[in-house]
């Protein structure tokens, strides 16, 4: 038996490098053995993606993305298909679960510097990660075809309608309709179904390509490629294979927990997963009391609120993404982690994450004087995180890097 | 690879003219991709502009029509409501139109290209609902004597002039909004298109 196994894979291994490949990726792939909670979530967001992916592919099964049908094939998937309930809200939980992975995933590559030399791209790439799924949210929010789904949408797009003398038509082209119509709806659910996660596929290929040509960077932010044994392998790395895939397995297990809870208990999250008048079919002549994005896009949505310029409002808002883009050149320290920097970049990164989770907050509210001014204050806040990075990265002091990883 | 006695010249020339009519052909190609999310010849039809006839409309009078599944209405004002519009701009948000809520040919004090006849999207800036058409004078319910004739939004008491200016204090945000028209004739206004003689 183990013959005929073993020559079966020679004969595969001559036509394609398979055990060479597990081996870069896996066996022989070593990561700094100083990992901590906060690595978790680069594998949890694989994890998510297969869910979006499997899930999303069932629901195509029984969705119709027509302007008439598209609210009642929902309800149909909720009430009438077999599972339809679950196989939804673990799409739809699982696409705010992808955001909170992300997000602490992103959180994680700030505190410890991953975004810097050599490690640009990796950052890159997974900020095109990041662009997509804001798309692909986007454009799944409008399939429902709820009074939320359309509002939301029809507030979006009219930031499209702000860019001067051509932004009218840009709108109109990409609604493909005078208003948001089921024509809009398909070309949508064209788009979140088809087109976006090619894409998506394409840049995390390339994200972990890219990754895996540098390796993971570590709390302590030291190259453990400098220490290496007479063999040529790192002294502080470990395969990542058996090591890591048992610990994400774990992390898997603990994510799994949180996330059932959700989806069984608490599917519409108190109105941050699924929003209250989304349960009403679209209607184009009434508009809800109060429209609000989805929790995760309400950080930018305050930004947006809190220039009184539709134009400036718009800028401002795509500045507030554009910006994380060039952070790894806007990080002047001579080192990587939070651990070492000075008081300075910690106080400007707790600042950061204040004002990004007010900004959330801000942005699901509806506006009064007060907040409008708060939402002013910490988009500053935000913005100066940024402009003012290559000042106190350089003028602080910091302190000494070990040589080794400090476990 | 022997590079020896090739002609480099000659070489990015080929190479930089076999990418730039490629780059032609890529945008050429393109082109169906782009066209085919227009508004589609159904669209078209469905939001094609709308004339309404004005000929038999009286002072004081208004018609509805409706146009991309929008209400549309035309107001004949009478000389006393045109009259008695600038006695209201101190009661109004915007009472000269700064809001870019319609096109630069009614950014005017009556809000219309013939002073008579008001041209208006009938729905509420508020939340879309269709406010009712109030042309009595000093109505009881809506204020008495300082009411001079207007719109009411049953839906949340926004109130609008006869120019379709937004009151002071009430929920709506912006005055209703004037669609594109202009007058092909005497008696007839298009409606969803900006006349050359506007």
């Amino acid at each position: 038996m183990k013959q005929i196994v073993d020559s079966v894979m020679d004969w595969v291994e001559v036509r394609m490098p398979v055990s060479k490949l597990y081996k870069e990726h896996m066996a022989d792939y070593y990561a700094p053995k100083n990992f901590n909670f906060w690595y978790y979530f680069g594998s949890l967001a694989l994890f998510v993606l297969v869910n979006q992916l499997l899930t999303g592919i069932w629901l195509t099964m029984y969705y119709t993305p027509s302007g008439g049908e598209a609210f009642n094939s929902i309800e149909y998937i909720m009430r009438d298909v077999e599972y339809g309930w679950l196989l939804r809200y673990l799409h739809s939980t699982g696409a705010t679960a992808f955001f909170v992975v992300i997000y602490l995933h992103m959180f994680r590559g700030m505190m410890y510097g991953s975004y810097k030399s050599p490690r640009e791209l990796v950052w890159l790439f997974g900020m095109g990660i990041y662009g997509v799924l804001m798309g692909e949210a986007f454009f799944g929010y409008l399939l429902p075809w709820g009074q939320m789904s359309y509002w939301g949408a029809q507030v979006i797009l009219s930031l499209v309608g702000a860019v001067p003398i051509v932004g009218d038509d840009i709108a109109l082209w990409v609604r493909g309709d005078y208003v948001i119509s089921g024509v809009t709806l398909n070309r949508f659910f064209a788009l979140h179904v088809v087109a976006l996660p090619i894409v998506l596929l394409g840049l995390i290929a390339m994200h972990l390509f890219a990754l895996h040509e540098v390796g993971s960077s570590n709390p302590d932010g030291v190259e453990i490629k400098e220490k290496k044994d007479s063999e040529g392998i790192p002294l502080d790395g470990i395969p990542f294979h058996p090591y890591y895939t048992v610990k994400d397995i774990m992390g898997v297990v603990v994510f799994l927990i949180v996330f059932c809870a959700v989806v069984f208990f608490f599917p519409s999250g108190g109105g941050l997963i699924l929003e209250g008048p989304n349960f009403e079919p679209s209607n184009a002549l009434k508009t809800p009391e109060h429209i609000a994005p989805v929790w995760y896009f309400t950080p930018y949505y305050s930004v947006l609120r809190a220039v009184p310029n539709k134009l400036g409002g718009v800028i401002a808002m795509g500045g507030a993404i554009a910006f994380l883009f060039v952070l790894p050149w806007l990080d002047r320290s001579p080192v990587k982690s939070i651990r070492y920097k000075g008081w300075m970049s910690k106080f400007a990164l707790t600042a950061f994450v204040v004002s990004f989770l007010i900004l959330g907050y801000l942005g699901t509210q509806a506006p009064t004087p007060g907040k409008t001014l708060a939402a002013q204050i910490f988009t500053i806040i935000y913005f100066l995180f940024f402009i003012l990075m290559p000042f106190y990265t350089t003028m602080e002091k910091t302190k000494p890097v070990p040589e080794r990883v400090t476990g | 690879m022997n590079n020896e006695g090739v002609n480099q010249d000659r070489r990015w020339f080929l190479i930089g003219s076999t990418a730039a009519v490629g780059a032609v052909g890529a945008a050429a190609a393109a082109v169906p991709f782009v066209k085919a999310w227009n508004p589609s010849a159904k669209a078209k039809a469905a939001g094609a502009p709308i004339k309404i006839d004005i000929s038999k409309l009286s002072p004081g009078e208004r018609v509805i029509a409706e146009w991309r599944s929008k209400p549309i209405w035309v107001v004949r004002r009478t000389e006393q409501s045109l009259a008695d519009l600038p006695k209201l701009n101190d009661s109004l948000r915007d009472p000269k139109s700064e809001m870019d809520q319609q096109p630069v040919y009614a950014q005017n004090p009556n809000r219309s290209i013939k002073d008579e006849y008001v041209v208006l999207i009938g729905l509420c800036t508020h939340l879309g609902c269709s406010p009712t058409y109030r042309p009595e004078l000093g109505a009881e319910d809506l204020g008495g004597d300082s009411w001079l004739g207007g719109f009411f939004c049953p839906c949340h008491g926004s109130k609008f002039d006869l120019a379709g200016r937004v009151f002071q204090g009430v929920p709506a945000p912006y005055n209703l909004e004037v669609p594109p028209h202009f007058y092909e004739d005497e008696n007839t206004i298009v409606i969803g298109l900006e006349g050359e003689a506007a």
